[in-house]
């Protein structure tokens, strides 16, 4: 603790007119060390790695870099100092090549035209340092996500990178995928870079973190090292509440009835011969890898894809060919990409709610008082907290997206949900209100499919789960059965019941 | 692109907005520029002659703000426009010896403009949907394919209609209730009823929707092709309307009927506010973009200070100067 950290934050306050968002916050960024920063949607923790990268500016307080007082300008000032954020979003250009990407804004030029050769060479030796197998020519926009972090975290290191701030790195990545992120993490750790991460999952923060920061309202409210608090010490001061029991006790019984009865569904590239039911009440969970094929299974059943196949709905056949269709059926699938498939990011939120159903509210013309009451309705039974009525959806937290999703499509009242990935981004105590949304759903007979890459979340959820791997289903289990050890083993194709090659 | 944040959002609400407001003081500006110029402007014949010259576009535009809404795009209005007047015409004349000539003949020559331009917008959006082919592509080329078309059918001269049906069919143009010509009512209905379906229907939602993310319009139940197909089509008929209007003025087309409509209806349609890349459209700003751009016309037309052959400058620089302002109201993102 002698030497000055490499960045830190005193008494660090921001107000947006008004109202002050962060107060006094005192964060210390030290070489070679891990940093969590964690706390729910809005407590602050975005604003916070924007004024460490130059995006915006402290109100009031001060920041040192190396133990000298800085001010950035912009993002620029912040990275030609050395300190890099890496966006959620990725900061990418999808049609330029890797290394183009690398260098956008920085081209190594030879006279006036660009030295190519040297750019490669330079990206070729950054990504093998991250152990990275992707072509410095291929197109961004063909490569994976965790590749695509992967050249996010090259591009970082392109600059020189002292400081790297990563916002939720894992959030788009599977559990394996995030393992190899975390090799390169303390292989940077070990090069003396400081890093900052956030995120919305503990147990990441206990296993690669050295120091955790915890926000909750714009305070930090609590601050020390990962190896003294644990995963509950930490949910609760996020909280504010305990949180131990986050996953609400199942009191309703499942239904004998099938409601849905699904045979032989084969989606052309991605799943094969899914034979399943559906009962009453009943909430099933899918799970398997990123890729297997899960949500384009579902994305088939309610015909967003061309897909054939048995279905039944209580015993009759149907035919859904179109996501209007299923609707009329009772059948509604929710995205899990709330940004780019679910919501109408730059409209209000009582245009999104009403968009699925805004048949209801039609007799000519848009019943506006009553999309209105709805919004009303909605806020208040799925607690959703904008700043005011007519905000763009877009400025919601993901927590209050998702909230907004989920009450959008319960408006258009199915009778089986399925819900893609329900907890994607989302803080802790959010994630546990939307548990018992779908709990509640169970209790008024509905029938819910989950599908989540959160082995924890299947497991606390469902009654019964299926294991995807390849577009197949390769594996049923309840009940006891229904372990993390049997669900991996399953997913990765290990113990599976009869695997065709 | 915003990182979601509640905190980012605390301003915006109050505050004048310029892109409400922009097109309605720019079109005060220019009533008061006229009236301080010349005397006549403000007079009843030239407003009538104003908004009776609007009409034709106007029309168009409001069926052009459905199609850019839902992040559509239209270049071939004019050609369709010149087109549906030539097959018009040919049909008018065509079955004169038949069925003599009276008010039947024209209702049927009505329905044929009505008929062609309801085909000509499902080809567009046909193409533009099933087929997925840019919007711009494939209107570029009907542009090109219609042009091509009337002036063919006109032998490269005009197609004039038969004058003694010029002369039961002229007060459609030239005759009104109370002093306001039809041109004028027809155009002031179908503003009304555009804003109507725009604001206060599903399918002027869909369509800000479509043109918001038509992914999370597929995504939410709504049939993104057919309203895609069917602002093409509005769009289409509105140009069967506007020509129904403009035939019984000269009597005739060729290829230089209506030329730059097309243009001149897609500036309207920005300079009112509608979003070009969609998402956002507002008939009522498209009818005063419509009359900001035949007001500057008719200025420059009455005022002897500025050579009216600026008047394509003029209107650019408002063009332009529109979206400007436009963009000043909105975060960045």
């Amino acid at each position: 603790m002698s030497d000055a950290p490499a960045l830190s934050l005193s008494s660090v306050c921001r107000s947006f007119g008004p109202v002050e968002v962060l107060h006094d916050v005192d964060i210390a960024l030290r070489a070679g060390e891990v940093h969590a920063l964690i706390g729910e949607n809005g407590a602050g923790k975005s604003t916070t790695m924007k004024i460490m990268s130059g995006y915006l500016s402290a109100t009031s307080g001060e920041m040192r870099l190396d133990g000298r007082v800085v001010t950035f300008a912009d993002s620029e000032a912040a990275e030609a100092a050395g300190v890099v954020l890496i966006h959620q979003e990725f900061n990418l250009a999808d049609q330029l090549t890797v290394e183009q990407n690398i260098f956008l804004g920085h081209e190594l030029r030879r006279g006036p035209l660009l030295d190519k050769r040297a750019m490669r060479d330079r990206t070729r030796a950054l990504l093998e340092r991250l152990e990275c197998k992707v072509d410095p020519r291929s197109r961004v926009r063909d490569i994976s996500n965790p590749d695509k972090q992967m050249v996010e975290i090259a591009k970082a290191l392109s600059r020189e990178a002292r400081v790297l701030i990563m916002d939720e790195p894992t959030a788009v990545l599977t559990n394996r995928e995030a393992e190899v992120l975390f090799a390169q993490v303390e292989r940077l750790r070990a090069d003396g870079v400081a890093i900052l991460f956030t995120s919305h999952k503990l147990d990441e923060v206990k296993h690669i973190g050295d120091v955790v920061t915890v926000m909750r309202d714009g305070d930090v409210v609590a601050q020390g090292a990962v190896a003294d608090m644990s995963e509950d010490d930490m949910a609760t001061a996020m909280v504010g509440r305990d949180v131990s029991s986050l996953y609400p006790v199942r009191d309703t019984p499942v239904g004998d009835e099938v409601v849905l009865r699904v045979r032989g569904l084969t989606v052309p590239g991605y799943a094969q011969g899914v034979d399943f039911d559906l009962r009453r009440g009943e909430i099933l969970g899918i799970a398997g890898l990123i890729g297997s094929g899960r949500t384009e299974t579902m994305e088939g059943l309610v015909g967003l894809r061309s897909h054939s196949g048995k279905v039944e709905l209580h015993g009759a056949p149907v035919r859904l060919t179109s996501p209007k269709a299923a609707l009329a059926h009772g059948i509604c699938y929710l995205t899990e990409d709330r940004k780019s498939r679910g919501l109408l990011l730059n409209k209000g939120m009582r245009e999104n709610l009403t968009l699925q159903s805004l048949a209801d509210f039609t007799h000519v013309t848009i019943d506006r008082r009553a999309e209105e009451a709805a919004l009303t309705r909605a806020i208040e039974d799925f607690d959703i907290r904008a700043p005011h009525r007519a905000v763009d959806v877009g400025n919601l937290s993901g927590g209050n997206q998702q909230k907004l999703l989920l009450a959008k499509t319960m408006l258009a009242d199915p009778e089986i949900v399925i819900i893609d990935e329900p907890t994607r981004g989302i803080d802790i105590g959010t994630k546990q209100q939307i548990y018992e949304f779908i709990h509640a759903l169970t209790a008024r007979g509905k029938s819910v499919i989950v599908i989540s890459s959160e082995m924890q979340e299947v497991m606390g959820l469902a009654d019964r789960v299926l294991v995807m791997r390849t577009g197949r289903i390769v594996g049923e289990l309840a009940g006891d059965d229904m372990t993390e050890d049997a669900i991996v083993r399953l997913a990765m194709g290990l113990g599976a019941r009869k695997e065709v090659a | 692109m915003a990182v979601a944040d509640t905190t980012t959002t605390t301003r915006a609400r109050p505050k004048v907005d310029l892109r409400v407001l922009g097109p309605i003081l720019a079109l005060v500006a220019l009533l008061v520029t006229g009236a301080l110029l010349n005397s006549n402007f403000l007079g009843a014949a030239n407003v009538t002659n104003v908004l009776s010259r609007s009409a034709f576009i106007g029309i168009i535009a409001v069926g052009m703000t459905f199609v850019i809404t839902s992040g559509g795009l239209d270049l071939s209005v004019g050609s369709m426009a010149a087109f549906i007047a030539g097959l018009m015409i040919l049909v008018m004349n065509g079955l004169l010896p038949t069925m003599g000539p009276g008010w039947p003949l024209i209702v049927v020559g009505m329905g044929a403009a009505l008929v062609a331009g309801l085909a000509a917008g499902f080809v567009n959006g046909f193409l533009i949907t099933n087929m997925r082919i840019e919007a711009f592509i494939v209107t570029l080329g009907t542009m090109g394919i219609y042009r091509s078309l009337v002036t063919w059918l006109a032998d490269g001269g005009t197609l004039s209609l038969d004058f003694g049906l010029r002369g039961i069919y002229r007060p459609v143009y030239y005759d009104g209730i109370l002093g306001v010509s039809w041109p004028i009512i027809v155009f002031a209905l179908v503003a009304i009823a555009g804003e109507v379906v725009m604001r206060m229907t599903a399918f002027g939602r869909h369509c800000a929707a479509i043109g918001s993310n038509d992914t999370v319009a597929r995504y939410s139940s709504v049939n993104v092709n057919r309203v895609r197909i069917m602002t093409y089509i509005l769009l289409g008929m509105l140009v069967g309307v506007a020509t129904i209007m403009y035939v019984p003025r000269l009597g005739s087309a060729s290829a230089s009927t209506g030329v730059l409509w097309e243009l001149e209806a897609i500036a309207a349609v920005i300079i009112g506010g509608t979003m070009l890349k969609g998402g956002f459209g507002r008939v009522w700003g498209t009818v005063i973009g419509v009359l900001i751009l035949s007001l500057i016309d008719n200025i420059l037309n009455l005022t002897d200070g500025v050579s009216p052959y600026l008047n394509g400058a003029i209107q650019g620089v408002i063009i332009i100067l529109a979206v400007i302002l436009q963009r000043e109201g909105k975060a960045e993102g």
